[in-house]
């Protein structure tokens, strides 16, 4: 189970993420992200509520880092502990913006 | 039901066959059946009392593991795979074993993506084992009569 929240002001898209980021819900945040990041420049991301993230979710935040890289920013906000050591250990981290 | 082991067949078996303590899953190997596959591993990890941290990390080592076999082992078919999961207490750890009929692969043969790369020159692929490598105290592969077999084990106590 994954929820998207989505909120927008102008150019500026914050997507609240909860739930399992795993293999059969990361297709949907893919589409919801695609559908949405056009003209977008600053892209926040809100883990708060993210329980659980595996290779598959990881895949797709690469992927929508690509794409912020060529239009403006991406950031992560809210990341627990758990969630930030997956990020250490594949060296996300280093990609990705967490505040 | 008599099972006679000799010396040498029984050592050949003693890794297909299960463990006496072993919970084991058998299932058709799909991607659709994760959700299935990861409340029986989560089931079994919380009456090891496995710390929460520690079971995510090994919920997203196995995912990898059975999101693979599901992907590839039988393509263009669709096969069996069995998972157990055994706990064992001294010292506290946990070995989950996946088992397939399917193409012969070697998962842990497979180089480790260069992990310094920046976003634009990384690759979407080829984490999935390297998560589970990073996360697991051992991944072990055999290939033995006919069966892909994935060892993983972690230490529960750190």
């Amino acid at each position: 189970m994954l929820n998207i929240n989505k909120t927008q002001e102008n150019t500026a898209l914050t997507v609240a993420l909860g739930g399992r980021l795993d293999t059969t819900t990361a297709p949907q945040l893919e589409k919801e992200l695609r559908a949405s990041m056009e003209g977008i420049t600053a892209l926040t991301l809100d883990m708060a509520e993210l329980e659980y993230i595996s290779s598959a979710g990881l895949r797709v935040l690469l992927s929508a880092q690509k794409t912020m890289n060529r239009q403006g920013e991406m950031t992560l906000i809210h990341v627990n502990e758990t969630i930030q050591e997956i990020f250490e250990v594949t060296g996300f981290s280093d990609i990705l913006t967490i505040k | 039901m008599t099972h006679i082991f000799g010396s040498s067949e029984s050592r050949e078996q003693s890794l297909v066959l299960p463990a006496a303590n072993a919970a084991k899953l058998e299932l058709e190997a799909s991607v659709e059946a994760l959700p299935q596959v990861l409340a029986f591993l989560e089931e079994q990890l919380e009456q090891a009392d496995c710390p929460m941290k520690l079971q995510m990390q090994i919920s997203i080592a196995a995912e990898e593991i059975y999101v693979n076999i599901a992907h590839y082992a039988y393509a263009p078919q669709t096969g069996m795979a069995t998972v157990e999961v055994e706990t064992s207490a001294e010292p506290r750890s946990v070995t989950i074993r996946f088992i397939d009929g399917g193409k012969p692969f070697d998962p842990t043969g497979k180089a480790d993506p260069d992990v310094t790369l920046s976003a634009d020159e990384r690759e979407i692929g080829g984490l999935g084992i390297f998560m589970t490598k990073k996360i697991m105290d051992d991944v072990v592969y055999e290939y033995r009569d006919g069966k892909n077999i994935l060892t993983l084990k972690k230490r529960l106590d750190a």
